[in-house]
């Protein structure tokens, strides 16, 4: 639309000719735009730390962040403690989402499919919901102790709503008509449930796997800050007590990593189930 | 044409009731609005029967009564000589949009139904039978394609192929090209009326266009509202097979213009 405004008018006396300008953003590929800002944070960064603005203490120079992150890289590959570390945070992320995934699914479909699921359980859900969930932390530690277990609970506690919410939504998109088709075709309840409500839904029930696996990791380090533990939550929290605050930074690095893969990994599937819908990069509304 | 398809799927001759209402009233329980009274009405093996009628005459109250999907308040319903008494396969219908799904293929939403009725085995064996639909309609060559690759007016032909796929005794039609452009809607038509007479099918139009009706049937119903009832049946007299032509006859604009005021009657109630 701004090509109508940007088209520049050239008389050569006969015809006029309308040049088409192309915006200059649109003539740059992702790639480039993204290693630009990237650069331009590097930049200010290194900018901020070397002439003294910050003191070192509370920013470390992007130099001494990435070799700390060598460090911890060596450490990971060599099998070190932290490499245990980060796999007691990987488990807790994965059992906390499959445990979010399989609780939010069967919920968003009581919620979703029936009238009482609707009625009675939702407005309950809801309250929880708008809870602030992480105040649950101490409680899941004195319920299930300081190992991997309180920490699987908060990041599946956390997980979970937006998966309910998700599932529900889905369910509910299916429009009149098709329901109405089912119905003629004497379809039962469970049919109309499994061959048309779910696929028609599975856009809106990836929205809130994403969401959710976006909270599974804050929930599971969240449980560690809170509950103590050996994972890398606690690793960070160690560090940021001595001060090492490029050790803190790598360590949030690599543990990002985890995070995005996760994600990865469920838009990739959704990419394979719900081939049929196409989605914007980086979108959370399908 | 062959002996045999002078004998619908049940056997009716061509002519004989297939379809008949009678006093069939419906009442809203939630705020006793009499949405129909004293329906009565008798689809013929072969016709073209179109309803037509302001918004709140009843009409798709008619619809859903005669697809099983609402019971009504009294009245008999009855089709091929048994009371219809909630959603049958010898019942197609079809809806203002396609309303095919995405993870499907053209041909795997065509054998819908069967999958629905029958399983995924006998979906699978129905698979030749869509494609010979798919042919009829002029949709040969798409049959593994996903509806987002359909246009409006191939996504419609898909749904009269997923209709048709369970050879019901009558078709429901509750505004089945509305949502397409004019032009597509003519030759839409044309290629329904085609399919409809290949098929020797029994047709029930919903509509709200009046050319579309007279073009279509043999028999308009001219429903009133407030209570919904039948004002009227007006038979059309024009020859078969109807052409898009027939539409700037004398005799036509003489049919549309006598439904039209009896419309707007209606509107002055």
């Amino acid at each position: 639309m701004s090509d109508v405004q940007t088209d520049r008018a050239v008389d050569d006396g006969q015809d006029t000719v309308w040049v088409q300008e192309v915006a200059f953003i649109d003539s740059v590929p992702r790639w480039a735009a993204m290693t630009f800002v990237f650069v331009v944070f590097i930049g200010v960064w290194q900018l901020v730390t070397s002439l003294g603005i910050v003191s070192p203490i509370i920013l470390p120079t992007p130099w001494e962040t990435l070799e700390d992150m060598i460090f911890v890289g060596q450490n990971l590959l060599t099998g070190g403690y932290m490499l245990g570390a980060l796999w007691i945070t990987i488990k807790e992320v994965i059992y906390g989402f499959a445990l979010a995934i399989a609780i939010g699914f069967s919920l968003g479909v009581l919620v979703g499919e029936t009238a009482f699921g609707e009625k009675a359980v939702m407005p309950y859900l809801v309250a929880i919901d708008t809870m602030p969930k992480v105040a649950f932390a101490p409680l899941f530690v004195a319920w299930l102790g300081f190992g991997i277990e309180s920490k699987v609970a908060l990041a599946a506690f956390i997980a979970t709503f937006p998966i309910v919410v998700g599932t529900a939504a889905g369910l509910h998109s299916a429009d009149e008509n098709a329901r109405m088709l089912f119905k003629t075709m004497g379809a039962s309840r469970w049919q109309t449930l499994i061959k048309m409500k779910l696929p028609t839904g599975l856009p809106q029930i990836f929205t809130g796997l994403k969401i959710g696996a976006v909270g599974v990791m804050a929930g599971a380090i969240t449980g560690e800050f809170l509950g103590g533990g050996r994972g890398f939550g606690e690793l960070i929290r160690v560090a940021a007590s001595q001060l090492n605050t490029p050790r803190v930074f790598s360590l949030i690095l690599y543990l990002s990593l985890v995070g995005l893969a996760l994600y990865a990994l469920v838009t990739w599937t959704q990419r394979k189930v719900v081939f049929w819908h196409k989605e914007r990069v980086g979108a959370y509304d399908g | 044409m062959t002996a045999a398809l002078v004998h619908d799927y049940a056997g009716a001759p061509i002519g004989a009731p297939v379809y008949e209402l009678s006093n069939v009233s419906k009442t809203y329980a939630r705020n006793l609005v009499v949405a129909l009274q004293d329906v009565n009405l008798t689809l013929r093996k072969g016709s073209f029967t179109s309803v037509i009628g302001s918004s709140g005459c009843g009409k798709s109250t008619l619809l859903k009564i005669m697809a099983g999907l609402i019971p009504p308040t009294k009245g008999r319903v009855v089709l091929q000589g048994k009371p219809v008494t909630g959603p049958r396969r010898d019942i197609g219908m079809m809806f203002q949009q396609a309303t095919l799904f995405p993870w499907k293929t053209a041909a795997e939403n065509i054998v819908l139904p069967i999958e629905i009725r029958d399983g995924k085995a006998a979906a699978k064996k129905a698979l030749d039978k869509a494609h010979e639909l798919m042919e009829l309609v002029g949709l040969k060559g798409f049959e593994n394609v996903f509806p987002n690759e359909l246009s409006g007016g191939m996504a419609q032909r898909t749904s009269i192929c997923r209709m048709l796929i369970t050879e019901p005794a009558v078709l429901l039609l509750d505004e089945p090209f509305s949502a397409l452009d004019e032009l597509s809607r003519d030759m839409m038509n044309m290629e329904l009326q085609r399919i409809c007479r290949e098929q020797e099918a029994t047709a029930f139009l919903v509509t709200h266009s009046i050319q579309e009706a007279v073009i279509l049937s043999d028999e308009i119903v001219v429903m009133k509202p407030r209570p919904g009832r039948i004002a009227e049946v007006v038979k059309v007299d024009l020859p078969r097979p109807r052409t898009l032509h027939m539409m700037t006859t004398h005799e036509f604009g003489e049919i549309v213009d006598y439904i039209r005021g009896m419309l707007d009657k209606g509107e002055d109630m």
